[in-house]
């Protein structure tokens, strides 16, 4: 499978600071996740993609173009949906979409019809006679979706495709990135740093930090085989006992409910081994093992692996 | 049963325009924003009285010869029509040039524009011929139909025979209130999210550089010092162009030199703010 977008060596700096460092990779068809902490890179990652910022270094290509020598024929195959509220003001939904449809070389006609179809599809169908101005949060984030979806894009690009939203707005927005990723042959870059959206509408993720990458490649994959990871509750001095669980090479992460998630690297030499290691290590440092169970690794545990490792 | 209409997402297999004519788009939007505007359209109406007042002039020198005498039909006449038309010009620039850019700000809508096919120099191509457009309308329009006026009214072209120099200096110097003031407005307006604030700072600038026109003059004692006001610099490059007696001892070249470098500076911070990301260093 070509990829749909590559990185060679990317370094885009502003002034002094470097926002990505010599970053390469590459985006495989499908739905692909790009997390990373605020400020990891991700956003600017995108807007070189779309040729908003030319990167110090490196090259970008989208589709085998190259960004620097071919921006219109890319743009002309991409939607992008922004993190910010971003329309043309004075204008109806409907308009709008269209006018987005005609500025991507629709006819008139082509993009009257299609602005209809897409504020249906996102679920503005009722309200598209509407101005933008009078929407509420999550309509406004449906527009945007509308915008990059109208010329129908080979590949879009969402940029926290759910902030702001109620949770049903959330569901099914993700519901429309899955649709599109699964069912309409459209390749999805989710840049986002919930998670679970991730997880809902994604089979491969990039992790970004600090403007390298962290960890790339299939979510099943970075997860690992399952067993591996145990949740931990313990009564005593819980810092000794992170600390001695550190000592042995053990990662642990807090969660916010009191519960350690506890990666026990190495194959386990036999059933119950890893549990009684675990235990071992709470005796020694003097805490009282109140809740020890397997646990399904999560997207939360790569991401945290991934940060953490840096 | 089947759905009536499939409201699903589809594929689009229809044909696509090439790159590079996205500013017509945002030009004939534009365009269609502001004609639906009664105020627009107003002042578009008003700009025409001076055509009609000179109408009347011209039929009534041909019909009354002596009439010559005090309403002469001349360069002068031209000239001063010109300049007549550069005031309604100011209130268009002001009510249509203002939000051009910055409303866009305002609303984030650069990142959409810019994530679409379409270059920078395109969208500030877009947005220029709205504003020029509608300064054509009021400016270099009625000035050229009321040559053809004056052509069709007197039945000859006698007038042209006698100052060949009449039409061209009528279009450069229409054309000129058209594409420095629009160019002036388009930057200004790309460095705010407020019209109303690009509004004001327009009419201040040139109401303060008339200002200090008029306190050099006083000071100096000369009118040497007009190269200081935007609309002196465009009444010296008009009478040079019409070669008529200068109302001002500044030479048509510092003039031109101005207004050049006005349009210069315009495109350059155009440059610098028309992005598709703010990049604060």
């Amino acid at each position: 499978m070509d990829a749909v977008v590559e990185l060679d060596r990317v370094t885009v700096t502003y002034g002094g600071h470097v926002a990505l460092r010599g970053v390469s990779s590459q985006f495989p068809p499908g739905a692909v996740g790009l997390l990373g902490p605020n400020g990891a890179g991700k956003s600017t990652m995108i807007k070189s993609l779309l040729g908003f910022i030319k990167p110090t270094d490196g090259r970008l290509r989208v589709f085998g173009l190259d960004v620097a020598a071919s921006p219109l024929e890319i743009r002309a195959r991409i939607g992008y949906m922004p993190e910010n509220d971003g329309h043309v003001p004075g204008m109806s939904a409907v308009s709008f979409v269209a006018y987005c449809g005609e500025l991507c070389g629709l006819p008139v006609d082509d993009a009257t019809r299609r602005a209809h179809e897409v504020l249906h599809y996102v679920g503005l169908g009722e309200a598209r006679y509407r101005h933008v101005e009078t929407y509420s949060t999550g309509m406004r984030q449906r527009i945007k979706l509308a915008q990059a979806l109208v010329h129908d894009p080979d590949l879009l690009f969402l940029d926290e495709p759910t902030n702001g939203m109620d949770p049903r707005g959330r569901d099914e927005m993700l519901d429309l990135v899955r649709d599109l990723a699964r069912h309409k042959g459209v390749n999805v870059i989710v840049s986002s740093h919930l998670l679970p959206d991730v997880e809902y509408t994604c089979d491969h993720v990039i992790v970004l930090d600090k403007g390298r990458i962290a960890a790339a490649g299939t979510i099943d994959e970075l997860k690992g085989p399952p067993g591996r990871v145990f949740e931990v509750r313990v009564k005593g001095d819980v810092a000794a006992f992170v600390a001695r669980l550190t000592a042995a090479a053990i990662e642990c992460h807090d969660t916010d409910d009191d519960v350690l998630r506890v990666f026990v690297p190495g194959d386990p030499p036999g059933p119950g081994a890893e549990q009684q290691r675990i235990c071992r290590i709470a005796r020694e440092a003097g805490v009282q093992v109140r809740h020890l169970r397997p646990s399904l690794p999560t997207l939360e545990d790569v991401f945290a692996r991934a940060i953490g490792e840096r | 049963m089947s759905p009536v209409h499939d409201q699903s997402y589809r594929r689009y297999a229809g044909t696509r325009r090439p790159p590079g004519q996205a500013w017509m788009v945002i030009l004939r939007h534009g365009l269609r924003t502001f004609l639906a505007r009664k105020v627009f359209l107003g002042l578009l109406l008003l700009a025409w009285v001076p055509f009609i007042v000179r109408s009347v002039q011209i039929y009534a020198v041909v019909t009354y010869p002596q009439a010559a005498q005090v309403l002469p039909i001349g360069p002068g006449m031209f000239r001063d029509f010109v300049d007549m038309q550069g005031t309604f010009a100011f209130f268009v620039t002001v009510f249509v040039g203002a939000g051009l850019i910055a409303n866009d700000r305002r609303a984030n809508a650069l990142q959409v524009y810019l994530s679409k096919p379409l270059r920078r120099v395109e969208y500030v191509a877009g947005k220029f011929g709205i504003l020029a457009l509608s300064l054509t309308a009021v400016t270099l329009l009625p000035a050229v139909m009321l040559l053809i006026m004056q052509i069709l009214l007197a039945g000859s072209i006698d007038l042209h025979r006698t100052y060949p120099g009449i039409a061209p200096a009528v279009i450069i110097a229409s054309l000129l209130r058209v594409a420095v003031p629009a160019l002036a407005m388009l930057a200004l307006s790309s460095l705010s999210t407020s019209s109303r604030y690009v509004a004001v700072l327009y009419a201040g600038l040139l109401f303060v550089s008339e200002a200090l026109y008029g306190i050099l003059t006083l000071v100096t004692g000369s009118t040497r010092v007009a190269w200081v006001s935007f609309s002196r610099n465009l009444d010296v490059v008009t009478d040079a162009l019409f070669r008529l007696p200068p109302r001002y001892e500044t030479p048509p070249m510092v003039a031109w030199l101005v207004l050049v470098g006005v349009a210069v500076v315009a495109v350059s911070v155009l440059e610098r703010r028309v992005r598709g990301v703010e990049v604060v260093s």
